[in-house]
């Protein structure tokens, strides 16, 4: 007997994942939180017609990249602080610290290098289903996360040589 | 993950590091989830487990009733499994939907309760088991009745194999006290949560 798992699993099993995307696209942020609850209540609802042989992962990460993006739109109209990771108060490290330089890193990525990171290394995805979500080619969709990872990097190897200078 | 062990990917394992959840982010988010999915017609399968004398029960109810009542050695996997392919996949861990259940099973395991008033749903079984199972709830707390009598009861008295079949696919032991028939001779016969918690409840039921 072959049929389609519990939701319960599915939330189980990829409920950090998707919540990683979310954060890594709209930050800690309350947006984020919604995000992750609008991508599952969708998922809930079309469970049951979902394909069998899908792929779940690149299914949700599909979901929650358009939910971030009615949610980014949403905050614009809102005329709240701009894309990205927002300035209200930081719960992820010591402002100065690398921690919080990465997030600023992140937020000053290209929105296609950002998504291209965070669903790659956050959810998983492969740069094919990358390219699916994103459009364009899987080598674009890869020279974008590239480019993007560098671009952190920079930041985060520059921040440790100051922070090795300074103590 | 794997796919971040590289030199280069030193910023996404930081990132990675960053956004993860802890435990506590996601039970929230969890209890929004159940929420949300009842408020929305979307949640046909909630489910919780409690604690009782005869082990983990693991309760079950679609938005018309309690519809599954199982035992731990039942596997849990697998009666979640047979829920999603008999009724929908679209299964929650939601306690909220199963709190007068629950009530009423601790009063009964408290003694303080003999029978329950919850809406039930037989969609699990049907035809001649149904009817067996429904006939179950008529037979009095404390009380007992043989395959054979119940046989009689449903009015086909040669059924005796068949009322045994039904009471051993009850899908919801303890609610429906398939526990009160017994064989004719006054042995136990069988039971889905095992023997020892059929003698339990027949005990506890004498003792209050």
């Amino acid at each position: 007997m072959y049929a389609k798992e519990p939701f319960e699993e599915i939330v189980r099993k990829h409920g950090a994942q998707v919540l990683r995307v979310c954060r890594g696209v709209l930050g800690l942020h309350t947006d984020a939180d919604d995000a992750w609850s609008e991508t599952f209540i969708a998922g809930l609802r079309a469970w049951p017609s979902l394909p069998d042989d899908a792929n779940v992962a690149a299914w949700l990460v599909t979901i929650a990249h358009r939910k971030a993006i009615d949610i980014t739109r949403a905050r614009k109209r809102r005329a709240l602080p701009a894309d990205g990771v927002p300035d209200q108060e930081s719960n992820i490290g010591i402002p100065g610290s690398t921690d919080h330089d990465l997030w600023d890193a992140v937020r000053e990525l290209p929105n296609k290098q950002r998504q291209a990171v965070v669903y790659h290394y956050l959810g998983g995805l492969s740069y094919k289903e990358v390219a699916l979500i994103l459009g364009g080619s899987e080598a674009a969709a890869r020279r974008a996360a590239s480019d993007g990872i560098q671009a952190l990097r920079v930041t985060y190897l520059s921040e440790r040589v100051k922070c090795e200078r300074t103590s | 993950m794997s796919t971040i062990d590289t030199e280069d990917g030193l910023g996404a394992r930081i990132l990675y590091t960053l956004t993860s959840p802890d435990q506590n982010d996601l039970a929230t988010l969890h209890r929004r989830l159940e929420t949300a999915a009842h408020a929305e017609g979307i949640l046909d399968v909630a489910y919780t487990t409690i604690d009782s004398p005869v082990g983990s029960l693991l309760l079950a109810a679609t938005r018309n009733g309690l519809v599954r009542v199982a035992y731990e050695r039942e596997d849990y996997d697998l009666v979640l499994a047979t829920l999603a392919s008999k009724i929908s996949p679209r299964i929650l861990r939601a306690p909220d939907r199963l709190e007068v259940a629950a009530r009423e099973l601790g009063e009964y395991f408290a003694g303080r309760r003999t029978d329950f008033d919850l809406p039930l749903d037989y969609s699990l079984s049907s035809g001649f088991r149904q009817i067996v199972q429904q006939h179950l709830a008529r037979i009095p707390y404390g009380r007992t009745q043989s395959y054979k009598q119940v046989a009689d009861q449903v009015r086909h008295p040669n059924a005796i194999r068949a009322v045994g079949t039904a009471c051993a696919t009850n899908p919801l032991p303890v609610v429906l006290p398939c526990h009160r028939v017994l064989r004719t001779d006054g042995s136990l016969g069988g039971y889905a949560g095992g023997l020892e918690a059929k003698e339990t409840l027949l005990r506890l039921e004498q003792a209050a």
